[in-house]
């Protein structure tokens, strides 16, 4: 019970515009003020600014690939923030890759309190579960990996898409997802054979007829289908590669008006030919994105300094490593995925890094509809999501941000349009693309808004000039109504919950997967599905999105 | 001066990265007694190990065989310490200035990713001498580590710039993954030196193993080992240089990286 007092108020998604309102929180949900009991305690908001709990559309907390990644940066966890243990609180390591823990620390320290998860394959769905019961306070969803797992390929091949729906439903419940992820679509089954996919309509390696944009476009089909609350969210084709927005665009092109959610956007943003020619494509990214209303993306923007890039992206990863000369880890998971890890510096004198970093803010600045775009940096693989701050002050003072373009090369200034763009970010704006407008996308409907019924999950920052410096240190963050951030402190840790979905899907299916999974697995039927008891505090959300 | 006397040696490891002349300079006497060190899991005190004597300064001196205290002068920036016996791991990692000498043995990971400063050491030292940790892309990127007896494995492995000279043997991998900086032998080395090296210079007084990826370039008295001699000098080691005595023949590799690293390898002329 708490009532959060004069506070100024920022609820894009009830329309409420820095108001001076209170705000009455019982049971772990905000009610209206009849409702709160006598007695609540009350926080003094006045002159502090009040805001829906951040929602992470696309992050990399948990699982394999991240577990493979703490492994292989031993240098940056030495240097890396410590979180000593105390009562209620465990150690752990900050840094590019931090530990369970240290994680949910960090995102609630911020200000964030929900999470997703956005690359699970279906194979280690167990280990992440376990890893997601491990991070405290925040809430968590996550994405299971299926552009290129051979069960859904093989059917697409023989042209049975109904039976691939409920393929797709059972994997999903299997893994105990909330929702379906495709990374590079085809190009990840084509780099078992060491081949890539770089076109959308060729046939991939391995297949006769399956091509990418046949993949992209029946996984859209699939989860509007099953009506799951979060679109079809694509990692496309090309990522990195100078020249691959043309691959953006016709991916766009392909979904045929289905829902999608265009993962790590500025990745995907690039013209030229070759690296010394590469240059910003996001003006006409932009356009494209803009006019599809049934897309919604984040930005995956590029922070100067050091990060790890961890993605199913096998091949691109390989050539990343290539390009780096530095270490890399290559994971195939079965018949699913693969994955890759590259340690990398951003650098601001490099003009390819120079370029990237643009990008990311220039998609921020083009696409007019902020309900449509939100803030990510694919953590960590354009930076840490404790930077986030970082690109909240670059969007909400033009000057500053120009400023920050003009210590680039003259070789990439002339290769971007961040130095024309004069749009700043409004406080409503920056809490639609942390909060309203990703909780929107993900289909939570108590999650990133303040009004009745919706989950308490609420920042209060002080009002500080330096937006950077306002963001980093919320005074108070409440979650599911427990304070857990007071004064500036992680006073009070709490366990978070996980959403998942239970897609429809004919029963049968199950006699379809099993003889063919046994023939090619290497783990028994029996282990695979996840079951309900490994997930903590799991809350099935139905589906019924349009 | 500050003199701490080893009372009774721990049976398993000490953790003591205070023990600098950084921490020490600003303290009292009873506060150095009190300083925190780890054995094993445990929060113990100075005084728990060493006798704490003399004034407090930027000097410190450590009598007693010490080969079980670890990271000794990690970090430090200033002053001197002074081992009077045998040294731990990892002593004088991290510095990046002062003074180091020990009487007797050091461990691994002697100046490991150091940055300045000179590590003297009068016996032999272990493995990693001025190397990267783990993981980490460059090892010492300057200072000067002598060592009078051999030392161990990976010396110098991803050293970026400094010098390195060893006086006794030195085993496998000496050079490894080298990308600057002077490694110094002057008994030599076992086997694999300059391994994966891309730049950087070794100098073997006497004639080494090499790899097949290295291959012989010239017989030359480069001018910067005459420099390196004569700052050599200053701290009492000999490194020959002139014509009359002999040449140095330069291999260059490692061509498996491929690496522009340089190993010369010193031969007198026949009396």
């Amino acid at each position: 019970m708490l009532r959060i007092a004069g506070g100024t108020v920022y609820d894009p998604a009830n329309g409420i515009d820095g108001v001076v309102t209170d705000l009455c929180i019982a049971d772990g949900r905000l009610v209206a003020e009849a409702d709160l009991p006598a007695g609540a305690r009350t926080i003094d908001a006045s002159g502090t600014i009040v805001m829906p709990g951040g929602v992470d559309v696309h992050t990399h907390v948990a699982g394999g690939a991240l577990n493979f990644a703490r492994g292989l940066v031993p240098e940056n966890q030495r240097v890396s923030r410590k979180f000593l243990h105390g009562v209620d609180r465990r150690a752990g390591l900050g840094g590019m890759t931090p530990t369970t823990f240290a994680t949910g620390y960090l995102y609630a320290g911020m200000g964030w309190t929900t999470v997703n998860e956005a690359a699970v394959p279906i194979l280690s769905a167990r280990h992440t579960h376990e890893e997601l019961h491990d991070i405290p306070i925040v809430d968590k969803t996550t994405l299971v990996l299926m552009g290129n797992n051979e069960f859904v390929l093989d059917l697409l091949e023989a042209g049975e898409t109904e039976r691939a729906k409920d393929v797709v439903a059972w994997l999903v419940w299997a893994a105990k997802a909330y929702g379906v992820k495709a990374v590079n679509p085809g190009g990840v089954e084509a780099w078992k054979w060491g081949k890539n996919a770089n076109t959308l309509h060729a046939p991939i390696e391995g297949y006769k007829t399956v091509t990418p944009a046949q993949i992209i476009a029946s996984l859209a089909a699939v989860v509007d289908d099953l009506k799951l609350p979060h679109p079809v969210h694509l990692h496309c084709n090309n990522l990195g590669v100078p020249g691959n927005f043309a691959t953006t665009i016709e991916t766009m092109n392909v979904l045929q008006g289905h829902r999608a959610h265009l993962a790590h956007l500025q990745f995907h943003a690039y013209g030229g030919d070759d690296w010394s020619t590469m240059r910003s494509e996001s003006a006409r990214v932009a356009e494209a994105f803009s006019a599809n209303k049934n897309l919604t993306a984040d930005a995956g923007a590029v922070l100067f300094g050091d990060a790890v890039t961890i993605t199913a992206d096998g091949p691109w990863q390989h050539l990343l490593y290539q390009l780096t000369g530095r270490k890399w880890g290559n994971l195939d998971v079965e018949n699913e995925t693969g994955c890759g890890i590259v340690p990398y510096v951003y650098k601001d004198r490099n003009l390819v890094n120079a370029v990237q970093w643009a990008v990311g803010l220039e998609l921020l600045l083009l696409v007019d509809d902020p309900w449509r775009i939100f803030l990510t940096t694919d953590h960590p693989n354009g930076g840490c999501f404790w930077r986030y701050p970082e690109i909240i002050q670059m969007l909400m003072n033009a000057e500053f941000r120009k400023e920050q373009v003009r210590t680039l090369p003259d070789k990439a200034r002339q290769r971007i349009v961040l130095e024309d763009l004069d749009r700043e970010y409004t406080l409503t704006e920056v809490a639609i693309i942390t909060s309203a407008g990703p909780a929107r996308s993900l289909g939570l409907t108590r999650k990133g808004h303040l009004g009745v019924g919706a989950d308490a999950d609420v920042t209060i920052y002080p009002v500080n000039p330096d937006h950077g410096f306002l963001f980093s240190y919320p005074r108070y963050v409440i979650k599911g109504g427990a304070i857990v951030v007071e004064e500036g402190d992680l006073r009070h840790v709490t366990e978070g919950r996980e959403f998942i979905v239970r897609p429809a899907c004919d029963d049968a299916i199950e006699d379809y997967i099993r003889p063919l999974f046994e023939k090619v697995y290497t783990m028994s039927f029996a282990n695979y599905p996840v079951e309900m008891e490994r997930l903590r505090r799991p809350e099935v959300i139905p589906c019924d999105r349009r | 001066m500050i003199t701490l006397t080893l009372k009774e040696a721990p049976t398993v490891p000490l953790e003591a990265e205070l023990l600098s002349p950084d921490t020490i300079a600003s303290l009292t006497i009873d506060e150095i007694r009190a300083l925190p060190v780890h054995l094993g899991k445990r929060r113990r005190r100075v005084d728990d190990f060493f006798a704490v004597d003399g004034a407090p300064g930027d000097e410190l001196e450590i009598r007693g065989d010490v080969g079980r205290v670890k990271w000794i002068g990690h970090g430090m920036t200033r002053g001197l310490v002074r081992i009077d016996g045998h040294a731990g791991m990892h002593l004088g990692s991290a510095m990046t200035g002062g003074a180091i000498e020990v009487s007797g043995n050091a461990g691994d990971w002697l100046g490991a990713e150091m940055s300045g400063g000179v590590i003297r050491v009068r016996g032999n030292a272990g493995g990693q001498v001025g190397a990267a940790y783990r993981g980490s892309l460059s090892g010492m990127t300057d200072g000067t580590i002598l060592i009078d007896g051999s030392a161990g494995l990976e010396v110098g492995m991803r050293m970026k710039r400094g010098t390195i000279l060893v006086g006794g043997p030195v085993r496998d991998f000496a050079g490894l993954q080298m990308k600057g900086g002077t490694i110094v032998l002057q008994s030599g080395a076992e086997l694999r030196t300059g391994a994966w090296m891309n730049r950087g210079t070794i100098i073997s007084l006497r004639p080494i193993p090499l790899l097949p990826t290295f291959s012989y370039a010239a017989n030359y008295n480069p001018t910067f080992v005459r420099l390196y001699a004569k700052r050599l000098a200053t701290l009492g080691y000999t490194l020959p240089y002139d014509e009359r005595d002999g040449t140095y023949q330069r291999y260059t590799g490692d061509a498996a990286v491929p690496g522009r690293g340089e190993i010369l390898v010193w031969q007198p002329h026949l009396m």
